[in-house]
């Protein structure tokens, strides 16, 4: 019965490799979903059928309990709210790891030092990307500040936390395992880390941070395998741990930083943009009616979204006007940085969602090139994304920051809520150019003005 | 046996990473949300354990909450992220078919 069930456990395995490589496609990606899925009942069902498993009565009420929310969380979620669901459901991930290690522990105590240390490894990273997540899930949902939250000794007290927990593990093994204080010590101090490491990321630095929570709940489940010795959560923990670090590496790579200095520097907090020289020139406001003019004689226009698109929810009222665009024989590109938004291709999902065609959709080394080409730059609600001090100012802390070159384009229109600066805290060089216009107000509400100039 | 298994898993986490890292590299950047919600309920399989331990009929309480608890956390993490992935991948297939 054991090999029955080892095999099913190795066509499980199987079916999440085919399925994630069919995400590499958007034809293929949602078949490979369900491939994916598939393997999962598998594994569920497999598992039911083991001898061990003696009482089914909270096996129902804890099925149903999590199908119920997971589907209802699943289904009511708006789409500009996805960053903070994925995050919440990563910190799921983790809390179930965290705790089906501890209950290994408990039920089957043992002596052995190396058990004990899979066993402590499973529940601090479980419990690290736990509370990780739901600060993640707070600062994206604007329930806690998107702000770095930085306090004096804060890296220190860090280390001496993580130092105090290897020392405490280690006691822990040597002791046989017995001495619950000590674990519980460890757990405490694991979910104090993921809030203490998560506190002084700031809100544009989230897609790295959700990318590295979601390797975490990979390489959480995979520990936990190694307590169970079950080669199914090895094999399939360890491939969302690799993916969820070439993820993250991707993202760090985008903005130009180590992954180190996205996680200690506090990036974004008022102290980093003392250096900044104040940039001359003027700011030129333009209406609606004269953005109206210069869109209609457009033959090129590359629209820029970024994190305020999803904030104003304008994602419709830029497909609509693309389309009138496109109909008035402009061609019009959606230019997409990596880091747009607050997560791992956001701005995709969006568009995706207004029925944008992904063909329009171009990356950022694609566009650059033919910046000059372009008539017309719309910039919806990004910033830093397209400040061109991360080219040619070396003092500007975004410095080396591969951007959006929209200041190339003939003439660049920012359509922005107010003259705030972006997430890093620093004056928008851009804003000041010769060729650049600012149409203030609700990003939805300009574009659907605009709409309606094309109409009427 | 059991340093023979301990290898085998080492090996089996060595080859899976690896395999990992190749699989993720050709993922274009417009699937990369889909991407991670989908590789997120993937790491649900922590739901096989915590099966094992809410069916475990173990008599200890605290046990058997934290079992309850673990099925619950993995079962959202399973259900909904298979389900938000896939409303995701519909609206991607939309256009496909219009092509």
């Amino acid at each position: 019965m054991n090999h029955w069930i080892d095999i099913a456990y190795m066509l499980s395995a199987g079916a999440f490799i085919f399925g994630i490589k069919q995400l590499s496609s958007p034809a293929t990606a949602r078949r490979g979903n369900i491939l994916s899925s598939a393997g999962m009942l598998l594994a569920i069902i497999v598992t039911l059928l083991n001898k061990g498993i003696l009482d089914f009565q909270w096996i129902v009420v804890g099925v149903v309990a999590g199908s119920v929310i997971g589907a209802l969380a699943a289904r009511l979620i708006a789409m500009t709210s996805m960053p903070e669901m994925v995050a919440l459901f990563n910190g799921s991930g983790g809390l179930a790891s965290m705790l089906v290690a501890w209950e290994a522990h408990r039920r089957s105590p043992s002596a052995e030092g190396f058990q004990n240390a899979t066993v402590l490894i499973s529940v601090f990273i479980g419990a690290l990307t736990f509370t990780g997540s739901l600060i993640a899930w707070g600062k994206l949902s604007g329930k806690l500040p998107g702000r770095p939250f930085l306090f004096p000794g804060q890296k220190p007290l860090n280390l001496l936390l993580i130092l105090g927990v290897i020392g405490v593990a280690i006691a822990f093994c040597l002791g046989g395992g017995a001495n619950a204080t000590f674990f519980y010590a460890i757990l405490g101090v694991a979910l104090l880390l993921g809030v203490l490491t998560t506190i002084p990321i700031g809100g544009a630095d989230m897609p790295v941070i959700i990318a590295l929570l979601n390797s975490y709940s990979g390489l959480a489940a995979c520990a936990t395998g190694f307590v169970l010795r079950n080669n199914v959560l090895v094999v399939t923990g360890s491939l969302v741990g690799a993916s969820g670090i070439i993820l993250t590496q991707i993202m760090c790579k985008a903005m130009n930083r180590s992954l180190g200095n996205v996680l200690f520097s506090g990036f974004g907090s008022a102290s980093a943009s003392k250096k900044q020289d104040q940039i001359e020139g003027e700011v030129k406001p333009i209406s609606v009616e004269d953005t109206f003019i210069l869109l209609e004689a457009a033959r090129s226009v590359a629209v820029v979204p970024g994190y305020g698109m999803a904030v104003a929810q304008a994602q419709h009222a830029v497909h609509e006007l693309g389309e009138i665009l496109e109909a008035n024989g402009a061609q019009v590109q959606y230019a997409i940085h990596p880091v747009a938004g607050r997560m791992p291709g956001h701005m995709n999902v969006l568009l995706a969602e207004a029925n944008v065609p992904y063909e329009q959709l171009v990356e950022m080394e694609a566009i650059n090139p033919v910046m000059e080409t372009v008539d017309v730059c719309l910039i919806i609600g990004a910033n830093d994304i397209v400040n061109p001090a991360a080219a040619e100012d070396p003092t500007s802390p975004i410095h080396g920051m591969p951007i959006i070159e929209a200041h190339k384009a003939r003439t660049v229109i920012v359509m922005k809520r107010s003259m705030a600066s972006g997430f890093a805290g620093i004056d928008n060089a851009l804003f000041f150019r010769e060729n650049s216009r600012m149409l203030f107000g609700d990003a939805r509400q300009t574009l659907q003005g605009l709409v309606a100039e094309f109409k009427g | 046996m059991e340093t023979t298994l301990l290898i085998y898993l080492f090996f089996v986490f060595l080859l899976s990473a690896v395999l990992g890292f190749e699989l993720i590299s050709k993922v274009p950047s417009t699937l990369h949300t889909p991407l991670m919600s989908g590789s997120n309920a993937i790491s649900g399989i922590a739901i096989v354990g915590a099966l094992l331990a809410a069916g475990s009929g173990t008599d200890d309480s605290l046990s058997r909450w934290l079992g309850l608890a673990a099925l619950i956390a993995a079962t959202i993490n399973v259900v909904g992220g298979y389900l938000v992935t896939d409303r995701m991948l519909e609206m991607f297939k939309k256009k496909d078919d219009k092509q």
